[in-house]
C-alpha cells in the first residue's frame, strides 16, 4: 500500500512548492498581525521609539557612508561615460535620477537587511528557542505586538528617512567628483538636478522604500519567530539558519519588488 | 470561591502526530503542591506547556477549575492565563530587561499605575526571592539558580492562582535547591489556595515539597496520589524509581574501544 510518503514523482515535487506556498500564507498572515497589532497593543510609542533607535540612528553612519561612496562611484562612472558624447553637464541628471529612483531605496534596503534585520531575526530567534516568547504569550503579553509591532512601525519610519539621507550624500558623493575633481560646472551639476527630478521620481523611491520596509521587516521578524519549526536545524544552529534565510529572502524580495515596482511607476 | 484544581480527562498529548502520553487521567488538587515526577523525556514538560495552554492536546482534556481550558473562547482563554505563572526551566527571563523590569513586566504591561509603585512591587517579590541587590542586574549576569529565582518572582508577581514550575531545581547545587524547595513551600503557605504543579524528577525535591504526585512512564500515568501513598506503594518501578536503582533497562556498559582510536588518541594526548 502506498503511504504519503511513497506517492512517487508529483508528490516529491508538490511537496515542497505546498511548504513554499504556505510560508508565503503563513508570512501575509503574520504581516497582518503585525499591523493590526500596531493599532491594538498598548505603548507602541516607547517601544517603537526604542527600535528607531537600533534600526534608525545606529544605521545612519553606515548609510552615510555607502551613500557617499556610492554617489562618488557614479559621479566617476558618469563623468566617463558622457565625456565620450560632450554631455558632461548632464552628470547631475545621471546620479541624481540614479540615485533616487533606484539606487537609494534598494542600497539602502539591502544596508539595513544587513545591519538591522539580521539582527531582528537573530534576536526574536535566541527569544523563541529560550522560552522568551512563551513566557511573554504567558504572562498575557502579545509577543507580536511587543516583538514584531514596534519593528514594522519603526522601520516604516526609517527606511524612507535613511533612503532621503542616503541620495542626499550620494548627490553629494557625486558633486565630490564630478565637479571638485574633475572640474564639471558647479552650477550645471545643480541646475540639471534641479531640472531632471520630479516630486514623482521623489514620491516613488519613498513608495520603494516602505515596500521594502514591510517586506523586510516581515521576512526577518518572521524567521525569527519560526525558528522552533524549522525544517533544517534545531537549537542555536537554527538561529544562525533563521538569520542567513531571513537577509537571503529579504535581498531577493527587494530584488523582486524593485522590478514591480519600478515597472508600475515608470 | 473557585477552586483551581487541574484535571486531566483522557488526555493524550505530543507533537505533529507523534503522541508522547497517551489517555492520562488526573486530578491535581487545588491548594496543594502537586508534583509531576518521570524519567527525562517522558513527557513531563511536554505536559505542563498543554496546562498552560502553548499547546493543543492530540485528544482528551485539561480542565482547570472545571473549565476546558480548549473549549474557552479567546477573551475566557486569556482570563483563565492571567490566574496562572510559569517558571521555566531556564527562567526565560528577557535578556533586554534588567531584573526589575523583567520582574515588574506583568504589572507594566497590564496596570496603569506610576512608575514608582510598579517597581516597589517589583523589589517586594525580588526580597522574597532573595534577589533584591541584583535588581539592575541583566539576566545573563546571573547564575542559573538566580535566574530561575528571578523567573518565580515573576511568576508570583500578579500573584496568580495556580503556579507551574518547569524543574526548579534541575541544574542547581543542592543548597540552591533546597532554599528552591523551601522558596516554593513557602509560596504556597504565603498564598492561600494557590495551587502549585511543579514538574520534577528530583527526588529530594519531590520529599521536601509534594502533597501531591503524579508519576509518568512510558507515555502513561502509573501513579497519582499523595506522597506517603507512593513512599508505601509495592509497585516495582515506583520503589525502584525512590530508591534511586538502575533497574533492568539493559545497557551496554562494556565495550570494547577500538584499538585504532585508542592508538591516536594515546598520540595525540602525548603530542
Amino acid at each position: 500500500m502506498k503511504t504519503e510518503h511513497d506517492c512517487g514523482l508529483l508528490c516529491r515535487m508538490g511537496a515542497p512548492c505546498l511548504r513554499i506556498i504556505n510560508a508565503v500564507g503563513d508570512m501575509a498572515l503574520f504581516m497582518l498581525t503585525g499591523l493590526v497589532q500596531i493599532f491594538a497593543s498598548g505603548k507602541i510609542f516607547v517601544r517603537t521609539l526604542q527600535q528607531l533607535y537600533v534600526i534608525g540612528y545606529k544605521s545612519l553612519f553606515v548609510i552615510v557612508l555607502i551613500g557617499l561612496f556610492c554617489g562618488m562611484v557614479l559621479g566617476l562612472q558618469g563623468y566617463y561615460t558622457l565625456v565620450q558624447f560632450g554631455s558632461v553637464g548632464l552628470l547631475g541628471s545621471a546620479v541624481s535620477l540614479t540615485l533616487i529612483r533606484e539606487l537609494g531605496p534598494v542600497l539602502t534596503a539591502i544596508m539595513l537587511t544587513g545591519r538591522a534585520g539580521s539582527s531582528m531575526a537573530a534576536e526574536i530567534g535566541v527569544m523563541r528557542i529560550t522560552d522568551q516568547i512563551d513566557a511573554l504569550d504567558v504572562m498575557d503579553i502579545n509577543s507580536m505586538g511587543y516583538l514584531v509591532s514596534p519593528r514594522i512601525m519603526a522601520s516604516l519610519i526609517s527606511f524612507p528617512l535613511l533612503t532621503a539621507i542616503f541620495d542626499v550624500v550620494g548627490i553629494i558623493g557625486g558633486y565630490l567628483t564630478g565637479v571638485l575633481m574633475l572640474g564639471i560646472n558647479e552650477g550645471a551639476y545643480f541646475y540639471r538636478i534641479a531640472s531632471s527630478v520630479t516630486m514623482t521620481d521623489v514620491n516613488g523611491g519613498f513608495i520603494k522604500a516602505l515596500v521594502f520596509a514591510l517586506l523586510v521587516t516581515t521576512v526577518c521578524c518572521y524567521q525569527g519567530y519560526t525558528t522552533h519549526t524549522r525544517r533544517d536545524s534545531v537549537g542555536p544552529e537554527a538561529v544562525g539558519n533563521a538569520t542567513t534565510s531571513a537577509v537571503v529572502i529579504s535581498c531577493v524580495l527587494i530584488l523582486a519588488a524593485d522590478y514591480v515596482l519600478t515597472s508600475f511607476l515608470l | 470561591m473557585q477552586a483551581w484544581d487541574i484535571q486531566f480527562r483522557s488526555l493524550s498529548v505530543g507533537y505533529g502526530k507523534h503522541a508522547v502520553l497517551n489517555d492520562i487521567n488526573a486530578v491535581l488538587p487545588a491548594g496543594k503542591v502537586s508534583v509531576i515526577l518521570g524519567g527525562s523525556g517522558c513527557g513531563k514538560s511536554t505536559l505542563l506547556r498543554h496546562i498552560i495552554g502553548l499547546s493543543r492536546p492530540l485528544a482528551g482534556q485539561v480542565l482547570i477549575g472545571g473549565q476546558d481550558l480548549f473549549a474557552l473562547d479567546q477573551p475566557s482563554f486569556r482570563r483563565m492565563r492571567r490566574q496562572m505563572g510559569v517558571l521555566f526551566q531556564d527562567g526565560a527571563l528577557l535578556g533586554a530587561l534588567t531584573l526589575l523590569e523583567n520582574v515588574a513586566l506583568p504589572l507594566t504591561e497590564h496596570l496603569s499605575l506610576p512608575r514608582p509603585v510598579l517597581h516597589e512591587a517589583a523589589m517586594r517579590v525580588l526580597r522574597m526571592v532573595g534577589l533584591e541587590d541584583f535588581a539592575r542586574f541583566y539576566p545573563n549576569q546571573l547564575s542559573g539558580g538566580m535566574r530561575k529565582r528571578a523567573g518565580l518572582a515573576r511568576a508570583i508577581i500578579a500573584e496568580p492562582r495556580i503556579l507551574l514550575c518547569d524543574e526548579p531545581t534541575s541544574g542547581l547545587d543542592p543548597v540552591t535547591a533546597a532554599r528552591m524547595d523551601e522558596l516554593l513551600r513557602s509560596m504556597n503557605e504565603q498564598y492561600e489556595r494557590m495551587t502549585l504543579v511543579v514538574v520534577s524528577h528530583d527526588l529530594a525535591s519531590l520529599r521536601a515539597i509534594a502533597d501531591h504526585v503524579l508519576v509518568l512512564r512510558e507515555g502513561r500515568a502509573v501513579f497519582s496520589g499523595s506522597l506517603p501513598e507512593l513512599e508505601t506503594s509495592n509497585d516495582p518501578y515506583l520503589r525502584q524509581f525512590l530508591q534511586r536503582e538502575a533497574g533492568d533497562q539493559q545497557m551496554a556498559l562494556h565495550q570494547p574501544a577500538d584499538p585504532r582510536v585508542q592508538d591516536a588518541l594515546e598520540k595525540w594526548l602525548h603530542s
